[in-house]
C-alpha cells in the first residue's frame, strides 16, 4: 500500500474517496477509509486541543473524532447541521473525522494532479497534498496522517 | 505425579509437543533430504531437548539426544547425507527419547529405560557402518553406562569404540553441564537400577533390529513393578500432556477483550432490566450477571501468573549483588503464589528488579556498619505479595539505615525541586515521597543523600503506566519499605463514575479511599479557604480540595450548593476532588485513548459506560500533580507578594491565624495547636460559671476567645469552631469565630502594642494581627492547667 506522506506531492492514480467540507470538495485515499457513520454522540475531552471535537463509542471501541474543519482553519460547522463521521484506519488505529457530507469514490489519474493551490492559507496547506482537476471543480487530496495528528 | 516440579512438567510438556514436531519433520525430510531449513528445526528440537535435560541431570536422555545432535549437525554442515538408514536412527533416537521422558513422567527418574542400543547405532550410522552390528551392542552398552555409574564421572575410561566415546563425552560433558550436583543426582540415580540395564541389555541382545523399541519398551519391562509404574506412566503422560495446552498469549488477549464487551453489555442489560417489571427478565438478567462475572474472572484467570515467576530470578540478583558491594543480604519471600496478569507481571518486573537493587546497594548498610548499630550483619530484604481489595499490593522491604526525611529534603531544595518554605509546611511522609521526583535522582545524589533514587522516577513512570502506585515509608535506623499497588488486570478495573459539569467521568477505585457528601448548609461550613485554596476537615484532618470543574477549565452545573468530595489518595497524599455528583461504581473496560489525548496528561483511557456513552478515565496522579502543585504554587506568590511588602524577621515561628469577631484578628503559635475540631453550641454544658463540653471520652474546657480577648462576635453561632491544645493529658479548647490561614510568624512586622491577654501585634497577611497570650487563654479555661506541670514538690506546697 502505498501512503501519501510517504512522498507527500506525489501525483498518485487510484481511488479517492470524497467529501464535502465548507463547500470544497477534498479526499481521503479509499484504502485509508474503514466505514462512514452518520452523527454519533461525543464525549467532549475537557482541555484536548481543539481539532478534537470528542470521543465516540464505535461498536464498543473509543474512537478519537477530529473537527477537520477547525484542523483546515474553516468556520465551525452551522449549528444546525450534523456532521459525517469518517472512520480511516492509520497504523492498526481507527481515527475518525468529521465532515460535512460524503460524496462519491473517484478515481483519480495523476496526469490531473497539481501541487497544492497557491491561494490555500499556511495551515490547510500542511494537510493538503494536492488537487485533481476533475471536470468543474478541484478535488483536494487530504494528507489523512498529518490529518489526525491533531 | 506428585514429586514433578513445575519445571520438570514443563519441560516435558514442551518435549512432547516437540517430539511429535520431530516425527513429521523427520519423514518430510526423508522426501527433500536437502532441506537445510528442516534439518535446523530438528537440530534445535533436539539441541533443546539435551540442554534441558542436562540442566535437569538426566543423564541418559541427555545421552542419546547428544549423540542425535551430533549427527544432526553434521547433516546439517553437508559432511553427512541423509540416507534411509540413518532417518531410521533417528527415529529410533525419537522413540527412545519419547519412552525416556515418559519413564521420567512416570517415576520422575530416567527408570530402566536403555538407551546404549540406539546410542550405538547413531554412532555408527555416523562412522557410516552399514547396520550395527549386534554384537558391539552389549559389549558398548554397559561400558556406556558404567562411566555414569562410577562415582566420579570425570575419571571415566573409554573402553571401545567410538559408541563408547560418545557416550563417555556426553555423560561427562553432563557432568560439566550439569554441575557437581547434579551429576551426583544422576549417579545415585542410576547406581539405583543397574538390574534394569541388564535385562534391557539382554532385550537389545534378542531384538538387535527392533524397530519399535519405545512401544516395545512397556511389554518388556522385567521387572513386575518396573511394569506397574510403566503403564501408570503412560496415563501420566496424558495427564500432564493433555491437562495442559500452549495457548497463544494474542487469542487470550482477544477474549479478554471480548469478556470485557460481554461486560459492558451485562452492564447495560443489568441497567436497562432495572427498570423492568418482568420477573423472568430479572431473573435471566441476573443469572447473565453472575455467568458474566464468573466467565470473567475464568478468563482473567487464564492470564494469571504467580509472581514467583518475576520474583525466582531476584535471589542471583541480590547474591550477586551482595557480594559486589561486601554485603551479606537473605532474601525472604512471602506471598510467591500470589497471581497477577501476565502483562503486568513483565511491566513489574524492572521496576521490581530496580528496587531490590536499590535496597541492597543503598539501603542495607555494611556488615561493620550494621554491627556498629546494634543489628545482625546479615541484612533482610523481604519481598511481600498479598492480594489487597482487588489489587496486589508487592512491598520490597529492608531492614537497612531507612531514609532520613531531612537529608532528602535538603536535596530536594538543593536541587530546586520545593523552597525551603514548602519543605517546612510538608510532613516526613510528603518528602520521603519526593524521592520519586524527577530531577531528584541522579548518581551524585546516590551517595549523599541516604543513598535512594536512582532512576526512582523511572520506577515511578513504569508503575503509574500500568494503573498502578508507587508509595514509600522508612524509619531511620530501622529501614525502608517501598510498597506497589497493582491492579489485578488492566483490562478491566472497578471504577466510581461521577458527573461533573454534565460529562461523566471515571475514577479507578484503587485511589479512592472514601466518598463524603455534604448538604448545602453543611457545606457553607466545612468547606473554608486557606489562604485561597479549599480545605476540608475531614475528622479533624484538613483536606485539601481539588474541584474538577476547575482543573477541566468547565463551569459546575451544581448550583444547590450540595459538595461532593471523593477522597482520593495519590502518591501516600490524600486531597478531595470535588465533583458533581457521584453516578454509580462499575466495572469498565479500560479503552487505550489516542497519542493527542495522552498528551494532556489528565486521563489514562477512556471506557464505554453501561448506556453505551463514552467515559474518560481520570489519571489521579496527575491530576494529584497539577492540581495540588498549581495551588501551592499560587499560594507560594501570594506569600511572598506579602513578604516583600515587610521586613523579614529571623524568627520563623508558624501562626495560625483565626478571627475572633469585630474584625479583629488573633495569631496563634501553631505548636500550641493540637486539633481544630467543630463543636455544636448545643453540646456546651456549664460546670458553675465556666463552660465546657464533653469531647473524647473527657470534659474540655472552653475558653471563648472573643469574650476572652474582650471582642464580641456572633455569639448565635450553631457550630464553634474550637482549636484543642492538649499537654500533658489536659486539653482546653479555644473557640474563635473561623480559622483563617497558616503562616509565617517571620515574616511580620511586630510592635509591642498590647493589651490584656496579648503578647502584642504584628502585620500578617497585610493586616494587623494580634499575638495571643496562649498561656492566660489556656488558664483562663483552666486555672489548673498547668499545675500538673509542676514538680511533685510544688504540688505538696498547694
Amino acid at each position: 500500500m502505498t501512503t501519501a506522506t510517504d512522498t507527500p506531492a506525489r501525483a498518485t492514480s487510484g481511488q479517492l474517496a470524497t467529501f464535502r467540507l465548507d463547500g470544497d470538495l477534498y479526499g481521503v485515499e479509499v484504502e485509508h477509509v474503514q466505514e462512514v457513520l452518520r452523527s454519533q454522540k461525543l464525549t467532549r475531552v475537557p482541555l484536548a486541543p481543539p481539532a478534537v471535537a470528542g470521543l465516540i463509542n464505535l461498536r464498543g471501541q473509543v474512537v478519537t473524532a477530529i473537527e477537520l474543519r477547525e484542523r483546515l482553519g474553516r468556520r465551525p460547522r452551522p449549528a444546525d447541521t450534523d456532521a459525517v463521521v469518517i472512520v480511516v484506519r492509520l497504523h492498526g488505529e481507527a481515527v475518525s473525522l468529521l465532515v460535512d457530507s460524503i460524496a462519491d469514490v473517484v478515481d483519480v489519474d495523476a496526469a490531473d494532479f497539481e501541487a497544492p493551490p497557491d491561494t490555500l492559507d499556511g495551515q490547510a496547506r500542511e494537510l493538503i497534498r494536492g488537487a485533481y482537476k476533475l471536470d468543474g471543480q478541484l478535488l483536494l487530496a487530504l494528507d489523512v496522517q498529518k490529518a489526525v495528528g491533531a | 505425579m506428585d514429586g514433578l516440579d513445575d519445571i520438570v512438567e514443563e519441560f516435558l510438556v514442551e518435549s512432547h509437543e516437540n517430539l511429535d514436531q520431530l516425527d513429521t519433520d523427520l519423514v518430510a525430510l526423508e522426501q527433500e533430504p536437502d532441506s537445510r531449513e528442516r534439518l535446523s528445526s530438528i537440530f534445535r528440537t533436539i539441541h533443546t531437548i539435551k540442554g534441558t535435560s542436562g540442566f535437569l541431570a538426566f543423564g541418559r536422555l541427555e545421552e542419546v539426544t547428544h549423540v542425535g545432535e551430533n549427527m544432526l549437525s553434521r547433516l546439517r554442515d553437508g559432511v553427512l547425507a541423509l540416507t534411509p538408514e540413518r532417518t531410521s536412527v533417528l527415529l529410533r533416537m525419537v522413540d527412545t527419547v519419547r519412552s525416556l521422558l515418559a519413564s521420567i513422567e512416570a517415576t520422575g527418574g530416567e527408570g530402566g529405560v536403555d538407551v546404549s542400543a540406539v546410542v550405538a547405532e547413531i554412532s555408527a550410522a555416523m562412522e557410516d557402518r552399514p547396520a550395527p552390528a549386534p554384537a558391539p551392542a552389549p559389549v558398548a552398552a554397559p561400558a556406556a553406562v558404567e562411566p555414569v555409574a562410577a562415582p566420579a564421572p570425570v575419571a571415566v575410561e573409554p573402553v571401545a569404540g567410538a559408541a563408547v566415546l560418545e557416550a563417555a563425552e556426553a555423560v561427562v560433558e553432563a557432568a560439566v553441564e550439569a554441575g557437581v550436583e547434579a551429576a551426583a543426582e544422576a549417579v545415585v540415580e542410576d547406581t539405583a537400577e543397574p538390574a534394569h540395564d541388564d535385562a534391557h541389555d539382554e532385550h537389545a541382545d534378542e531384538h538387535p533390529a527392533d524397530e519399535h523399541p519405545a512401544e516395545d519398551h512397556h511389554e518388556d519391562q522385567p521387572a513386575g513393578a518396573a511394569r506397574a509404574e510403566g503403564q501408570g506412566g503412560q496415563q501420566a503422560r496424558r495427564a500432564v500432556a493433555d491437562s495442559t495446552i500452549r495457548v497463544d498469549v494474542d487469542l487470550l488477549d482477544s477474549l479478554m477483550l471480548l469478556v470485557g464487551e460481554l461486560v459492558l453489555t451485562r452492564n447495560q442489560i443489568v441497567q436497562y432490566v432495572g427498570r423492568s417489571t418482568d420477573t423472568d427478565l430479572v431473573r435471566a438478567s441476573q443469572r447473565l450477571n453472575l455467568i458474566a462475572s464468573e466467565l470473567q474472572e475464568g478468563v482473567m484467570k487464564t492470564r494469571m501468573q504467580p509472581i514467583d515467576h518475576i520474583w525466582s530470578k531476584l535471589p542471583r540478583v541480590v547474591r550477586d549483588l551482595g557480594i559486589q558491594c561486601g554485603k551479606t543480604v537473605r532474601l525472604e519471600m512471602e506471598g510467591k503464589d500470589t497471581e497477577l496478569d501476565k502483562t503486568l507481571l513483565e511491566a513489574v518486573k524492572d521496576p521490581l528488579t530496580h528496587l531490590v537493587r536499590n535496597s541492597v546497594d543503598h539501603g542495607i548498610e555494611a556488615p561493620d556498619r550494621r554491627r556498629a548499630a546494634g543489628k545482625r550483619a546479615e541484612g533482610v530484604l523481604t519481598l511481600r505479595a498479598r492480594h489487597e481489595s482487588g489489587q496486589v499490593v508487592v512491598e520490597v522491604a529492608d531492614d537497612g539505615a531507612g531514609i532520613d526525611p531531612a537529608k532528602i529534603g535538603a536535596k530536594a531544595v538543593e536541587r530546586g525541586l520545593v523552597t525551603a518554605d514548602q519543605l517546612s509546611r510538608m510532613g516526613p511522609q510528603d518528602v520521603l515521597q519526593m524521592i520519586f521526583a524527577p530531577g531528584f535522582s541522579t548518581a551524585a545524589a546516590v551517595t549523599n543523600v541516604s543513598g535512594r533514587g536512582v532512576g526512582m522516577d523511572v520506577v515511578k513512570t513504569n508503575i503509574e503506566s500500568i494503573g498502578g502506585t508507587i508509595e514509600v515509608e522508612s524509619e531511620p535506623g530501622r529501614g525502608t519499605v517501598c510498597r506497589l499497588r497493582i491492579p489485578l488486570t488492566l483490562a478491566i478495573v472497578p471504577a466510581l463514575t461521577v458527573e461533573c459539569a454534565g460529562d461523566r467521568y471515571a475514577i479507578p477505585q484503587i485511589s479512592l479511599q472514601e466518598l463524603v457528601s455534604l448538604d448545602a448548609e453543611k457545606a457553607a461550613n466545612a468547606v473554608e479557604e486557606v489562604g485561597g485554596a479549599p480545605v476540608y476537615r475531614l475528622r479533624g484532618e484538613l483536606l485539601p480540595l481539588v474541584r474538577l470543574t476547575d482543573v477541566l477549565g468547565l463551569a459546575s452545573d451544581r448550583h444547590d450548593g450540595h459538595v461532593v468530595i471523593a477522597v482520593l489518595r495519590s502518591e501516600g497524599r490524600r486531597f478531595g476532588l470535588v465533583v458533581d455528583r457521584v453516578i454509580n461504581t462499575e466495572e469498565i473496560v479500560v479503552k487505550a485513548v489516542g497519542g493527542q489525548l495522552k498528551a494532556i496528561g489528565l486521563y489514562s483511557g477512556a471506557t464505554v459506560l453501561g448506556d453505551g456513552a463514552v467515559a474518560l478515565i481520570l489519571d489521579v496522579q496527575a491530576l494529584a500533580r497539577r492540581a495540588l502543585r498549581t495551588e501551592t504554587a499560587e499560594r507560594q506568590e501570594a506569600r511572598e507578594a506579602a513578604a516583600r511588602t515587610v521586613a523579614v524577621e529571623t524568627d520563623r515561628q508558624r501562626m495560625l491565624l483565626a478571627a475572633i469577631g469585630e474584625g479583629r484578628r488573633v495569631a496563634i503559635p501553631l505548636d500550641t495547636v493540637t486539633r481544630l475540631e467543630q463543636v455544636r453550641t448545643e453540646s456546651v454544658e456549664r460546670v458553675g460559671n465556666r463552660e465546657v463540653v464533653q469531647y473524647r471520652g473527657a470534659i474540655l474546657p472552653i475558653v471563648r476567645l472573643d469574650r476572652h480577648l474582650g471582642a464580641y462576635g456572633a455569639s448565635d453561632r450553631e457550630v464553634l469552631e474550637v482549636i484543642v491544645y492538649s499537654d500533658h493529658g489536659r486539653s482546653v479548647a479555644i473557640v474563635v469565630e473561623e480559622i483563617l490561614d497558616i503562616v509565617d510568624g517571620g515574616a511580620a512586622v511586630r510592635s509591642d502594642i498590647d493589651d490584656l491577654g496579648l503578647l502584642g501585634s504584628a502585620v500578617l497577611g497585610d493586616k494587623v494581627t494580634e499575638l495571643l497570650d496562649v498561656r492566660a487563654a489556656i488558664l483562663a479555661a483552666d486555672p489548673a492547667f498547668y499545675a500538673t506541670d509542676h514538680s511533685p514538690s510544688a504540688l505538696l506546697e498547694v
